[in-house]
């Protein structure tokens, strides 16, 4: 059955439109102010990267102490995607894109992220609280993504995924309610940290909520930190740049209005001061999301659509997060560890080796 | 022409129409297949605002954009 319709007759739907996309970006600048204000960490209403490393500590995969909590605003990202797109008819269970890639990728932006504290988002969250080591992250952000648009320009590719059987989608979303299930019945075996950032949290049922509708949204709109600024360079369109905006100056208007700005690079909520390592940090997240198609939150997001390539590298942040405690690569307020800066090195190597080796640099010459 | 980036996500099938047109800028008609529905908004607005009116035909979980001149 064939149906035919005119795209220039169509109206542009409201998340598809420019204010689909500000409403959007200002819904999740509100509901992260209000996640801080209720518990969250200070400039931490969300952070996907923080979030699933706090969740590989509950499960044990790593024993550091102060980050140990299943995270309700994850379960309710993948619920709240996978919502919005069973009901859209966008639900489709798909994947076979270079996986092994991808998780090795998703250790890597994890590496990346936990160097500079902060996924893309909380990047942003930062900026809006007056963070300006964030300003430098931000750099180095556009620079890892400006890296990765040159090898996207030189024919790298991950290679097309295929649909694989109907039920492969629906993993992720069971794995998010039975992650539900264990932060509820809180057995003995999962671990909540009883002080430090994973100490301080909004209500659960609080969380969840937020979680279910910037994961609604963030599936309607595509919001993607990452695909901001690679779609504003590549194709001049700024459609999904409007968003990262919005998050930065609504949390800025919101953490002035309850005293929460502080600007300055002293002594900011849970960052660390070296410019060097911030930047290279969000330098390795940028390149290696540019790889993957998409930030920490858009996988996530597709993660709940059905598509495994995305829950692959979701379980690789995971598993990232678990390598960069257990083996000391995450920084603290202090600031970096060596193992941290030599695991991001080694990151740019791998990264480098995966871009020419996927490009057509090397392609052709074959 | 016809591109078929079905499989692909984004950016690769924006990219795959915006390298075709580039290399054929004379071009009033093209053909974009995709099977996701992020790439069939972003490839419609790309060919939109390269001034090609698109029409969307959709069969199965294949969307074919048709963008004329």
């Amino acid at each position: 059955m064939e149906k035919t319709k005119k795209a220039s007759d169509e109206k542009v739907s409201f998340f598809e439109s420019k204010k689909g996309i500000i409403f959007t970006g200002a819904v999740v600048g509100i509901i992260a102010i209000i996640l801080v204000a209720l518990g969250n960490p200070k400039n931490m209403g969300f952070c996907i990267a923080c979030f699933e490393r706090d969740i590989a500590g509950a499960l044990g995969l790593h024993r550091a102490e102060v980050v140990q909590y299943i995270r309700p605003e994850i379960i309710g990202l993948i619920l709240g995607a996978f919502i919005a797109a069973y009901a859209g008819k966008e639900f489709q269970s798909k994947g076979g894109s270079s996986p092994i890639t991808r998780f090795f990728l998703g250790i890597a932006v994890m590496i990346g992220a936990l160097m500079f504290l902060g996924c893309p988002l909380r990047m942003m969250l930062r900026i809006g609280g007056g963070d300006l080591n964030a300003i430098i992250g931000l750099a180095g952000f556009a620079a890892g993504i400006g890296v990765g648009i040159v090898f996207l320009n030189k024919g790298f590719s991950l290679k097309r995924n295929y649909k694989t059987s109907s039920f492969d989608g629906y993993i992720m979303p069971i794995f998010a309610i039975g992650l539900l299930a264990l932060l509820i019945a809180a057995p003995a075996f999962i671990f909540f940290s009883k002080e430090g950032p994973a100490s301080q949290h909004a209500p659960i049922a609080i969380s969840l909520l937020c979680g279910l509708i910037v994961g609604l949204l963030a599936q309607k709109t595509r919001l993607c930190m990452v695909g901001g600024m690679r779609d504003q360079i590549m194709f001049k369109q700024n459609y999904l740049l409007l968003g990262f905006v919005t998050i930065i100056v609504v949390t800025a208007i919101g953490n002035v209005a309850l005293s929460n700005f502080k600007l300055g690079f002293e002594a900011q909520p849970v960052a660390h001061t070296d410019g060097l390592w911030n930047f290279l940090g969000m330098a390795l997240v940028g390149w290696g999301s540019v790889l993957l198609g998409g930030c920490p939150l858009r996988q996530l997001i597709l993660s709940g659509e059905g598509n495994s390539d995305s829950a692959v590298t979701v379980f690789g942040m995971i598993v990232g997060g678990a390598l960069a405690h257990n083996f000391a690569l995450a920084s603290s307020a202090k600031g970096p560890t060596a193992n941290g800066q030599t695991a991001v090195i080694i990151c740019f190597v791998f990264l480098a080796v995966l871009s020419v080796a996927n490009s057509d640099l090397i392609r052709k010459n074959i | 022409m016809r591109i078929d980036t079905c499989g692909t996500s984004c950016p690769q099938p924006v990219l795959m129409t915006k390298k075709a047109l580039d290399s054929n800028p004379a071009a009033d008609k093209i053909e974009v297949l995709t099977d996701n529905n992020t790439s069939k908004t972003n490839v419609k607005k790309y060919l939109s605002s390269n001034g090609f009116n698109v029409e969307i035909e959709e069969d199965d979980d294949t969307f074919v954009l048709r963008g004329t001149k």
